[in-house]
């Protein structure tokens, strides 16, 4: 059991969807993400312990390179290509409630600015390590924060901005939410952004890339 | 017009405008707004911007383009408008440079990924092709296909411009510096990569730009230079990072002495054209054309 989940933790480090994946190139021809989970499933091994040994433990681990500046952003995408095909697997004992997210974590983009990538990156890794991530998208005004708030109690919030021109909106938008909802943490990120900018707004933290946030959140406890 | 690159054959620096964005801020563009839309809506303050530029000393002036592939638009509802818009700042630019000077034509990156399907490479390749046209149509003699990060994606920029149009070719990407003292883009492309790619693409110049401030950039025009000995490099550092004061505003800590610094060893390390990115203005143009007057007269 432990060799199955240690190769596809491995699959999900490397970004290797399924069999018929020819990425990475080393690993042409082998089983992926995707036939591995099948197998684990199949041959009993508990939901909770493929997500928790195989495929957060893989995500963890190309997240902690991406964090050490030794893989980038190509990398952390196919490692989350290929964790949503093993999720693929594992969807209907979530939704028996037979596997659980750790959490849920709300993100968006805030109002005025349209970049993704940052923020679908931070989706990514933290829906791999066990979150329910609930994406709001970009240009998202604060009431729909509050809105999303709302509806997943308990949760907590990530905004993002990329332009030094939308950073005014992050710090409209933390008010209101704060102001909607003192308890609910709210985490920013986004390249100009800098942890002594995240307190002057009342922000509950900075974190500088997706594994730290993930790191955050875990060490919340939530 | 000789080509820029044919006038850099001689060894010159020339120095080319500074930020774009950080002007319409100070003019009133509030996040949300399409900055490429006042090419049609405020040419005025587009015209008063590369003026300002001219007149501080640059030699080179870039359309307010940046956004203006039709994927960008296409958030703002006016990706129908690209080429009426893309045609608009180009002519402005073109307008105020007079016959003798050169024309960039900024293209920035597409926001979407390649990688991740968000896009397919013919629909790039017509993007690229669609904004690259109207900027020559407008009156750009160069495309700047600038800020880019990924290797497939300004690849196919070069090739869309390269076969669409007789503009001339400048390909920027920008780095971030790793703690080891290297650099990579964020999807991990190194200087000498960049360089490989674009010159065998059809690049005449290539160069860096955004992200990093001026003294940092010098390491990174060393290893394009490194990589393209003959190559003419453009380098347009940040004004820093932007901190944030106490009073909501956020400045850009490099002032114009302090890039003025920069500029012979930016030279030095390769650069052929040198203008400014994020958080630069007039001021900070006018002291790096004087500095590279000083340098130049040293030279002589």
């Amino acid at each position: 059991m432990a060799d199955i989940l240690e190769q596809l933790a491995i699959c999900i480090e490397s970004g290797k969807v399924n069999a018929d994946a020819t990425y990475p190139p080393s690993m042409k021809g082998q089983d992926g993400a995707a036939e591995l989970t099948a197998s684990a499933l199949q041959q009993g091994i508990p939901p909770k312990d493929i997500l928790a040994k195989a495929l957060i433990a893989g995500m963890s681990r190309i997240g902690q390179k991406f964090s050490d500046h030794k893989a980038f952003v190509p990398d952390l995408l196919m490692s989350a290509k290929a964790m949503s095909a093993a999720m693929e697997h594992l969807k209907p004992y979530f939704e028996s409630g037979e596997a659980q997210h750790l959490g849920t974590f709300v993100i968006g983009t805030v109002q005025g600015d349209m970049h993704d990538i940052g923020k679908n990156l931070v989706g990514m890794v933290v829906e791999g390590g066990g979150w329910k991530v609930v994406d709001l998208g970009v240009d998202v005004p604060p009431e729909d924060f509050v809105a999303a708030i709302g509806k997943h109690p308990g949760c907590v919030v990530g905004l993002s901005a990329l332009l030094t021109t939308t950073m005014a909106s992050m710090d409209m938008t933390v008010k209101r939410i704060k102001e909607a909802s003192p308890d609910t943490f709210v985490m920013v990120g986004g390249a100009p952004l800098t942890s002594g900018f995240a307190a002057k707004i009342g922000a509950d933290a900075y974190e500088p890339d997706p594994q730290h946030a993930l790191n955050r959140l875990s060490a919340m406890g939530a | 017009m000789k080509t820029l690159a044919a006038e850099l054959q001689s060894g010159a620096v020339l120095i080319a405008d500074g930020a774009w964005g950080t002007a319409l801020n100070r003019r009133g563009i509030e996040p949300g707004m399409c900055p490429e839309a006042w090419n049609l809506d405020r040419p005025g303050d587009i015209r008063a911007i590369g003026e300002a530029y001219l007149a501080a000393g640059a030699q080179v002036i870039t359309s307010n383009t940046f956004g203006g592939s039709p994927f960008k638009l296409r958030m703002y509802r006016l990706d129908q408008r690209t080429g009426q818009i893309n045609r608009a700042g180009a002519a402005i630019a073109r307008d105020i440079a007079g016959p003798d000077r050169h024309v960039l034509g900024s293209m920035g990156p597409s926001g979407q990924l390649l990688l991740q399907g968000d896009v397919t490479e013919d629909s790039l390749y017509a993007a690229f092709r669609e904004q690259g046209t109207a900027l020559e149509e407008g009156g750009a003699d160069a495309a700047l296909i600038e800020t880019m990060s990924c290797l497939d994606e300004a690849r196919i920029a070069i090739a869309a411009v390269r076969d669409n149009t007789s503009m001339e070719i400048v390909c920027t990407f920008t780095y971030n510096a790793l703690p080891d003292g290297s650099h990579r883009t964020m999807m991990g492309v190194t200087p000498a990569e960049m360089a490989a790619m674009a010159v065998e693409a059809g690049a005449h110049i290539i160069g860096v730009n955004c992200s990093l401030g001026p003294r940092e950039m010098v390491p990174v025009v060393k290893a394009l230079r490194e990589a393209a000995p003959t190559t003419p490099i453009l380098a347009a550092p940040n004004a820093g990072a932007p901190v944030r004061q106490d009073n909501g505003a956020d400045m850009f800590p490099e002032t114009p002495e302090g890039m003025a610094e920069a500029v012979p060893e930016l030279a030095a390390a390769g650069a052929n054209i040198i203008g400014g990115c994020c958080g630069t203005d007039e001021r900070h143009i006018r002291a790096m054309a004087d500095a590279l007057g000083q340098t130049t007269a040293g030279n002589t």
